[in-house]
């Protein structure tokens, strides 16, 4: 009881030692800080990938891939069809775009992915990423009227996503105007003699018939194409090939849905040659992982078999090079893999779970969070150093009320324990204060950058870097748990040191001690 | 008086020792039918020892030296002292004749190099350290020059300090009314009834003082040790200091053996025993 009592009294009365856990409790509240931003940065990537990747994909080594998408989905049902919840074939293929922006070609290299409309978004996120409401619903690779999202709508918060300039044009309406404006002027018979006579046909008003013949886009399915009311192939451009963010977070686009683009891609001749064929961008893909929403573009898997020469002419059988497959919730993912790849010759077939593929990122992320603890630990230890400093000299002014203690029958353990139970409490009260300091700063970090931001006037958080518009945070009980733990297990660890002089101390001495 | 206390406080449960490890040569303290008998008969025992001259703490041929460096300094060469039951016993000497080793060895604050330390004829100055922390606890109350009160608690707090030292937290939890009592009337007692929230810093010398003796004697011990009870005071404040241990001593048969260097406050007790150069000397 006496201790319980002293431990109490020591504690109210000596602020140095409160001092001493100062550092304890910063280190806490660091720890749980990085903890859920990293976690959250973790988690909101994994989820990304995750979403993207579908759980497991099935590839061949060539290209050219596999004939028969159907049959081999027959045989990995077969196989492990328990524990399937969702297959789609797909064609991934490099390749280049290009597309004109004002004056100039914009050209990159991206990942062309021939994707089934119908099945694709069943293994994966990859409706929740489109901009148009419908398209969400159900891709159609069709160019919409109108109704695309001015704002980002996977934004938590809406009134702080900033508007999207130019989405509100974007389908058909930039589609008319574009074409309007590229029009060629029709040339009357003999107005070229006096361009400037007065009857002169407005512009935009050009008969149909002129546009081919002045050299405009090539005509499609044996009509004339009027790029004011026809659109070419539907594809999907990740937002990253036509977008850029600015400083403040809006974006800008170079190109919109409705544009048409070009894109150069490797057929599947011996060798490869490269082809290359229009398409109208009809929706933007924005997974929020700028690796992807700069890489992809979506386009429907049968017009790509086509352009690419993969169907068998005498069988009408088309080749595909991946099945990405979906797994029922809760099925262990590399057991279904090891499954497959145990069925599959490796020589023609590579078969891994969307970890495997982000395996070295992921890996990045987690050494990144298993350093930083390391090193924050550490901080909490030195911490440990001070208390321990402040308990000898505690210990040595409480020499004589030591010896009074033992005079009157308390034992060495008594003693110790009063210590020990004094570097606990104080282990308890920086845990919880430093538990409580980091659990606000995650709760108002994105308030606390901004205020950050404006005091330093650089922005702490920079959303064009990361795509995200706030900094994610995820608090894991579990690592809250091991931080307090472990932060009061050092104060008691700290404290052994000078409770077992104390206990040793002796009597006689100890009352004689001035 | 001793008979008009509550018997809950330290009647019925502070000697129950029997299942302490304690070396066998000890055993006798605690087998000795007085140990376990209710505070009544103790002092009914007490009573009667004294007029049968019951010894109840002794030194045999003690002998202790201090060690500095490599130089050693004999304090006791020898001693040889009885004490009996409800006796009041000064010893006197000069400084540095080792009269306060002596008691430090009385109350097993420390070894002696050779001899024997008795209390109630069994020796205790072999006794593992949990047993000398209950020999202290319970049977001897302690009183210093300069207090030794715990600065950070109160009064009241420093007379439970020997309860909640001897009991556990449960324990103390349980019985913590009947602690208080009993605190409350020692406190009243030395006459400090009135100052049971106060802390040390804010008590004069002989309030500490008279708070020191209250917290001796709240255990109930079969023998109080005093230290220089009057050292610090003035002669005034050392004179109520005095009166309250000879009224302990008549009133309540309380064994007092106090160490003093005051020739006169040594002469208003019992019997004086004279320590020169480590050894006893007729008086």
């Amino acid at each position: 009881m006496y201790k319980l009592l002293l431990c109490w009294r020591y504690l109210r009365t000596r602020y140095i030692a409160l001092a001493s856990i100062i550092s304890v409790m910063l280190g806490v509240a660091t720890m749980i800080v990085v903890n859920a931003v990293m976690d959250g940065f973790t988690h909101e990537m994994k989820d990304r990938i995750h979403g993207i990747l579908s759980d497991l994909v099935f590839e061949s080594q060539s290209l050219d891939g596999f004939p028969d998408a159907d049959r081999r989905m027959a045989e990995i049902r077969k196989i492990a069809g328990e524990n399937i919840a969702g297959m789609s074939p797909t064609i991934n293929i490099p390749a280049m775009l290009g597309y004109s922006y004002g004056s100039q070609y914009v050209t990159k290299q991206i990942t062309m992915i021939g994707v089934d409309e119908a099945t694709y978004a069943s293994v994966s996120d990859f409706g929740n990423y489109l901009q148009h409401p419908d398209n969400r619903k159900q891709l159609d690779f069709k160019l919409k009227e109108g109704g695309y999202d001015t704002w980002d709508h996977q934004a938590s918060d809406r009134s702080k996503a900033p508007t999207r300039e130019g989405m509100q044009n974007a389908g058909w309406e930039i589609r008319r105007r574009k074409a309007r404006y590229f029009s060629h002027v029709a040339v009357p018979d003999g107005s070229l003699i006096n361009p400037f006579s007065e009857n002169k046909t407005p512009s935009g008003d050009a008969p149909a018939g002129n546009t081919a013949l002045a050299g405009g886009p090539a005509a499609s399915e044996g009509t004339e194409f009027d790029p004011a009311k026809d659109q070419h192939t539907g594809c999907v451009l990740g937002i990253g090939l036509c977008g850029y963010r600015m400083s403040d977070g809006a974006d800008g686009f170079l190109a919109f849905p409705g544009d048409d683009v070009e894109i150069s891609y490797p057929t599947s001749s011996k060798p490869p040659k490269v082809l290359s064929a229009k398409f109208t961008c009809v929706d933007f893909y924005e997974s929020k992982m700028n690796e992807f929403d700069s890489n992809f573009v979506f386009v429907p898997i049968k017009k790509l078999q086509e352009l690419r020469g993969m169907i068998d002419p005498s069988t009408g059988i088309a080749n595909c090079n991946a099945i990405n497959i979906r797994l029922k919730p809760g099925v262990d993912l590399d057991k279904v893999r090891d499954l497959l790849r145990a069925n599959f010759p490796p020589q023609l077939y590579r078969i891994s779970s969307w970890k495997d593929k982000q395996g070295a990122l992921l890996a990045a992320v987690q050494m990144e969070t298993a350093v930083l603890n390391v090193l924050l630990f550490l901080i909490i230890a030195v911490a440990g150093f001070g208390i321990l400093a402040i308990f000898f000299m505690i210990v040595f002014e409480k020499t004589r009320d030591i010896g009074i203690l033992k005079s009157l029958g308390a034992t060495g353990r008594g003693i110790m324990s009063i210590f020990l139970s004094y570097g606990l409490s104080l282990g308890v009260v920086g845990a919880s204060v430093g538990l409580v300091l980091g659990l606000l700063f995650v709760r108002y970090i994105n308030e606390i950058a901004d205020v950050l931001g404006e005091i330093t006037g650089q922005r702490v958080f920079d959303p064009s870097i990361y795509y995200f518009q706030k900094i994610p945070t995820i608090i894991q009980w579990w690592t809250v748990a091991w931080i307090v733990v472990g932060a009061m297990t050092i104060a008691v660890l700290a404290s052994i040191l000078p409770a077992r002089r104390a206990a040793r101390l002796h009597p006689v001495e100890a009352l004689r001690y001035e | 008086m001793s008979d008009t206390l509550p018997s809950s406080a330290y009647g019925s449960h502070g000697l129950n020792l029997s299942n302490m490890q304690i070396p066998s040569s000890t055993r006798g303290l605690l087998r000795n039918p007085a140990h376990v008998a209710s505070p009544q008969t103790v002092s009914q025992l007490l009573s009667e020892a004294v007029g049968g001259r019951r010894e109840i703490l002794a030194a045999h041929y003690v002998r202790k030296s201090y060690r500095k460096a490599s130089l050693v300094i004999p304090v006791l060469q020898g001693v040889e002292l009885a004490i009996q039951a409800g006796e009041f016993v000064s010893i006197i000497g000069p400084s540095g004749c080792g009269k306060s080793t002596l008691l430090h060895l009385l109350a097993t604050l420390d070894a002696p190099d050779s001899g024997e330390i008795c209390f109630e004829e069994n020796r205790i100055d072999n006794l593992v350290s949990a047993g000398r922390d209950i020999l202290r606890n319970k049977y001897f109350g302690m009183v210093f020059q300069f207090y030794h009160l715990l600065p950070e608690l109160t009064t009241l707090e420093n007379v439970l300090a020997p309860a909640m030292i001897g009991e556990g937290v449960l324990g103390y939890w349980a019985r913590r009314r009947a602690y208080k009592e009993r605190a409350k009337e020692m406190l009243e007692l030395v006459g400090l009834g009135h100052r049971l929230k106060h802390k040390p810093r804010e008590l004069s010398g002989g309030e500490m003082q008279r708070t020191a003796i209250a917290r001796a004697l709240v255990a109930r011990p079969r023998v109080l040790l005093a230290d220089e009870p009057t050292g610090n005071l003035d002669k005034h404040t050392g004179e109520e200091i005095m009166a309250i241990l000879r009224r302990l001593n008549r009133e309540q048969n309380l064994t007092i053996v106090m160490v003093t260097h005051d020739s006169r406050i040594a002469a208003q007790a019992d019997r004086t025993v004279t320590l020169v150069d480590g050894r006893v000397v007729a008086a």
